[in-house]
């Protein structure tokens, strides 16, 4: 047993060293700095419309971030991650309709929830490699709405409605929307962390090895499994809390909009275009695809134009920048590979 | 014992790759595994580090039984190898290749331990100067002295070591069986399979001759090149026969 402990000694000081460490770099602060912006910059102004745009900006963020977990730093193309997102607003909006939970206690059991789930089928998706886990993703997707279609508590087909009386305990529709906001800023901030936590640690290292060489990875002793079932079920905590504060923000949900394949394949391109496996690129990729994206939306030439963009960009990027735009960054200023990550 | 391999067998379909092979190495010794190509010597290393599973038989590493356990577990318990084929994670640095070796080997290491066994490794293999070296920029030489450098940060108990020195030119030789010592001389049991005969008969303690996925013959260097049927074996092949005898 004293292998055990000493075991457990070495983990604790490990984690304390860590965490100290993780302080005294810049990065930390440059996300503390992010997460402020955020927050505060609809905030003063109480500028609604600007709110509604970075709260959109912030689901982008978080969706891609998490995906990156998958696709970035394991090498495995995820379509599925729509599902983490629509999961987590049924289970949110179902609890807090049907079951009276509180906001708060409703987007935990969504998270822990979707994770659960995602740990099971992780097992059994994952042994599945390339395009093979790729097409399983999709068949996921699919599946899952299937049963949001059909699961009658959830209201089938036409998905579920909320009163605007759940508003009430957050101190009525208004300020509950600047609740949710601030909440949707909180779930990116923790997912640009978590994104970079991992990438730092030990965890993410193995991740990253199997992304490189999978065989090789679990030749040199990386529980190959184990760590693609952990990413796995991580990369879908904070999309589906994320989807939980989204629909409710909306007060609704069907199914056609929560397990909608054109977010997954988004959240795909945003990761390609700030280069998958980075932390900075990914968000950064996020946040410009949102802003493009509004602005297509909003100009009478392009809208409803705007996942040709989307296509003819990604064509672009795997054809002339695969490792997109911060790993382009990156190959031309190496030093900046010290301060971002 | 630190392996004891007893009657194990592998088919593919209708190929017998390895057949009723028993098999045991003493602590800290070098045993070179030869043979013709195609006699089973990859199959036996994939046997033993866990990629195949053997049809039947019992494989035993350091007094635990790992027949049909999956490669990490057979990395975590001690065993590290290299590939015929070299296997570089291509993005990732030569320090941050050999602390993968490092973290998940034997030791288990927390990173901030890692990076040192890594470095340490690293300057074992002669690559010193290269740790901040992407492994895809790496010559064929060096990306073979990577895959030594990230088994041995590993730790291990047992190295496994699949034509280290295929591929290299005479200097580079040179170098790779003076590490080859080296690691010997820090305790590490290696098996070795290796087509350069003066190399691997020179290094081995002992020799084992696999042919048709049997075991044909094993002994010491100069009286498993004098074994009749060995000769006969490589007869195929005869310039190895002459190299054989040469080196004998």
């Amino acid at each position: 047993m004293t292998f055990a402990s000493g075991d457990r000694d070495t983990v604790g000081s490990e984690c304390q060293i860590r965490a100290t460490r993780m302080l005294r770099r810049p990065f930390f602060w440059i996300i503390a700095l992010v997460i402020a912006v955020f927050a505060l910059a609809p905030a003063i102004g109480g500028d609604v419309e600007l709110r509604e745009s970075l709260a959109l900006a912030c689901v982008y963020i978080t969706l891609a971030s998490n995906l990156n977990l998958m696709l970035g730093y394991a090498g495995y193309i995820n379509f599925g991650s729509i599902v983490f997102f629509g999961l987590g607003g049924y289970i949110c909006i179902w609890l807090v309709d049907a079951h009276g939970w509180s906001l708060a206690l409703s987007l935990l059991a969504a998270g822990i929830g979707v994770s659960a789930l995602s740990l099971v089928f992780g097992f059994g998706i994952l042994r599945l490699r390339g395009p093979f886990f790729a097409l399983a993703t999709i068949g996921i997707v699919e599946g899952v709405q299937a049963f949001a279609e059909n699961f009658a508590p959830w209201g089938g087909s036409s998905g579920i409605y909320i009163s605007p009386q759940v508003f009430q305990p957050l101190g009525g529709a208004a300020q509950a929307l600047w609740l949710i906001y601030f909440m949707l800023v909180a779930a990116m901030g923790a997912s640009l962390y978590l994104s970079y936590a991992i990438k730092t640690s030990k965890f993410g290292l193995g991740l990253i090895a199997i992304g490189q060489n999978e065989d090789a990875a679990a030749i040199m002793g990386v529980p190959t499994p184990r760590y693609k079932a952990l990413a796995y079920s991580a990369s879908a905590f904070l999309p589906a809390i994320a989807g939980g504060l989204y629909f409710f923000k909306g007060a609704f949900i069907q199914p056609s909009d929560a397990f909608d394949l054109t977010l997954s394949t988004e959240a795909i391109v945003i990761c390609m275009l700030g280069g998958q496996g980075t932390v900075t690129g990914v968000a950064l990729g996020a946040y410009l695809y949102e802003e493009l994206r509004g602005y297509l939306l909003t100009t009478a030439a392009f809208s409803n134009f705007q996942l040709v963009i989307a296509g003819a960009l990604l064509l672009v990027i795997v054809l002339f920048f695969p490792s997109g735009l911060m790993g382009f960054v990156y190959s031309r200023f190496p030093k900046l590979k010290r301060v971002l990550e | 014992m630190i392996l004891e391999l007893d009657r194990v067998s592998k088919r593919f379909g209708g190929l017998q790759a390895v057949r009723d092979l028993s098999l045991a190495m003493r602590e800290g010794e070098i045993l070179g595994l030869i043979g013709p190509n195609g006699a089973g010597k990859s199959t036996l290393f994939n046997l033993i580090n866990g990629v195949f599973a053997p049809n039947s038989g019992r494989i035993v590493f350091n007094g635990i039984d790992i027949t049909g356990a999956p490669p990490y577990l057979v990395a975590r318990h001690g065993l590290a190898r290299t590939h015929q084929i070299v296997q570089p994670l291509t993005n990732m640095t030569v320090l941050e290749n050999c602390t993968v070796g490092a973290c998940f080997g034997r030791q288990n290491l927390p990173l901030s331990r890692a990076h040192r066994a890594a470095r340490e490794a690293i300057a074992v293999a002669g690559l010193d100067d290269r740790s901040e070296t992407l492994a895809l920029q790496l010559t064929i030489a060096g990306k073979k002295r990577l895959e030594l450098a990230r088994a041995l940060a590993a730790q291990p108990k047992l190295l496994l070591l699949d034509e280290v020195l295929a591929g290299l030119n005479p200097a580079e030789v040179e170098h790779m069986i003076g590490v080859i010592r080296r690691i010997r001389e820090r305790g590490v049991t290696i098996l070795i399979i290796e087509h350069l005969m003066q190399a691997i008969m020179s290094l081995s303690d002992r020799i084992v001759v696999l042919n048709f996925g049997e075991k044909l013959a094993e002994g010491a260097p100069a009286e498993v090149a004098r074994h009749p049927q060995v000769i006969e074996a490589y007869l195929g092949d005869p310039k190895l026969a002459a190299e054989l005898e040469g080196s004998a």
